[in-house]
């Protein structure tokens, strides 16, 4: 199953991460939306901090918004992401977590 | 280290039934006075979460963990030390061992370096207690429209405690002040997981060597808990809690402006365009400063938004108000839509930087929906403003509160 996968990557990241610091094992629990890209998010993003950072600041970013967000955790916060992965995750995020087209 | 947790609640949908933890009640009333206004998604993923020695809080971000007190604790204006708020940038947080602790001073701008264990602060310097307000620079961030990224507070990333320590200028200047210094830094023990900018605040000299400025190991009596910075944490009355580094591990008196990112870049806001007071000169540049002082405001704690009183039947409207150190002078409220303002009472005073309680009597007779707005105006005759000050970061928040009592 998809959700259960995903929960079951979570855990994996949050197990790799409990070596560094300390996890939440409740953060597993915050499931992003299964769409196109999800994957490559929970990869690059969630090492470093839980999901409810995406889903705490929806929906009000455009494309733009989210861009300069991935952005600063590039080059600000020194997150390791190959541009492709970059673009995927702008892509998922504007269209899962962005501002809600007006008609 | 937070093993021991417990979901209360959660009102979350398709995520709730994910996990067996999580109890299914309905939403809590502490997560149902959130401000209708923050972003959806921050409604949404809000939880109440009980972390190891904390009452259950308002859940913003689980990694690096942010907490937010609900509003019910601000009745007493001294809020427990379980009910405080959690606020870090670092996910890495170690648990210190008192015993083991050490915090080194040092710094081009120290005449000699030196490592003190807590017994030996303890001991050497004299203890000293100061009530103020820790208030995080973006409290209330969630409620600016337009919303800005970050974490989506309502208006709980606050709270007022009465600190315990040594004084700031105390070991500053046991250890030695060069003439040429300029700033002071702190950085604590807590870290990036992986990478990013280590979490170093700097303050000018001259707010180091102020009286009230703390190396804070007591809180309300008791030691500081550890997601409040156990065991010292530095304590800047007036100013945001941005500069109130925990679990503080280093101190560096400095000749030269602090390079950190957290000052460079982070918590800046526009210059000029506040009614800012207390200036940070060595770290203005570009048009931009770092935020100081703690904006005038106030906060309505009963009754809830959108309350039913019947008509006749009297009302204590209570809250609380604070300012960055002037004191508050007066609270008034209008029920006109801000034509007329009548005063507040004003309860115990703890002193410049605490939290001061306010109380207002009701008795509506006319039915209908009653809007209430109260505002704060502090001892330099600042009074918090009707419309927002935008600001990239979402800092400052203090624009009057409007509630509205269906009187039927």
């Amino acid at each position: 199953m998809r959700k259960r996968s995903a929960v079951a990557s979570l855990i994996v990241i949050a197990l790799a991460a409990a070596t560094i610091g300390p996890v939440h094992a409740e953060e597993s629990a915050v499931v992003l939306k299964d769409a196109p890209g999800r994957d490559t998010v929970q990869a690059n993003c969630l090492a470093c901090h839980s999901a409810d950072y995406i889903v705490m600041n929806s929906p009000f970013l455009d494309g733009k918004g989210w861009r300069a967000s991935v952005t600063k955790m590039i080059n600000v916060m020194g997150a390791p992401i190959t541009a492709a992965d970059a673009e995927e995750i702008i892509r998922y995020l504007t269209a899962n977590y962005g501002v809600t087209p007006r008609p | 280290m937070i093993a021991r947790r417990q979901v209360i609640a959660a009102g979350i949908g398709s995520l709730a039934a994910a996990f067996a933890t999580r109890v299914r009640a309905g939403v809590p009333p502490e997560l149902g006075q959130q401000p209708p206004n923050l972003p959806e998604g921050a409604r949404t993923s809000a939880e109440l979460v009980r972390i190891d020695g904390k009452l259950p809080l308002i859940k913003r971000t689980y990694r690096p963990p942010n907490f937010e007190t609900p509003l019910k604790y601000f009745a007493e204006p001294i809020t427990r030390n379980d009910a405080f708020f959690v606020r870090y940038h670092a996910a890495a947080i170690p648990e210190v061992n008192a015993g083991d602790w050490r915090l080194t001073v040092a710094g081009d701008g120290a005449s000699a370096q030196a490592s003190f264990s807590l017994a030996e602060l303890q001991q050497r310097f004299t203890q000293v207690d100061v009530t103020a307000v820790c208030l995080c620079s973006g409290n209330r961030r969630g409620m600016f429209e337009p919303h800005v990224p970050g974490i989506q507070w309502g208006p709980g990333a606050m709270g007022n405690a009465r600190w315990s320590g040594v004084r700031l200028r105390d070991v500053l200047n046991a250890v030695g002040v060069r003439k040429e210094a300029l700033e002071v830094s702190f950085d604590g023990a807590d870290s990036a997981l992986l990478t990013g900018p280590d979490f170093v605040k700097s303050i000018p000299l001259w707010k180091a060597l102020e009286a009230d400025a703390l190396i804070a190991f007591g809180m309300n009596g008791e030691p500081l808990p550890h997601w409040n910075g156990f065991p010292a944490r530095l304590v800047v009355p007036g100013w945001t809690a941005t500069y109130w580094v925990k679990h503080l591990a280093r101190i560096d008196v400095l000749t030269q402006p602090s390079a950190s990112f957290w000052m460079r870049t982070g918590y800046r806001i526009p210059a000029n365009r506040f009614p800012v007071t207390e200036r940070f000169v060595s770290q203005e540049a570009g048009g931009t400063t770092p935020i100081t002082e703690i904006a005038v405001s106030s906060l309505i704690v009963e009754p809830a938004d959108g309350m039913r009183l019947a008509a006749g039947r009297g009302l204590e409207v209570r809250g609380i108000a604070w300012d960055g150190g002037a004191g508050i002078a007066r609270v008034e409220y209008s029920l006109d839509g801000g034509a007329t303002w009548r005063r507040a009472d004003l309860g115990a005073d703890f002193g410049r930087f605490s939290f001061r309680p306010w109380k207002i009597g009701l008795s509506p007779r006319e039915r209908g929906p009653l809007a209430l707005q109260v505002r704060a105006t502090n001892r330099l005759g600042v009074s918090q403003p009707e419309e927002l000050i935008r600001n990239p970061a979402g800092y400052h928040h203090n624009i009057i509160q409007r509630i509205v009592i269906e009187v039927v």
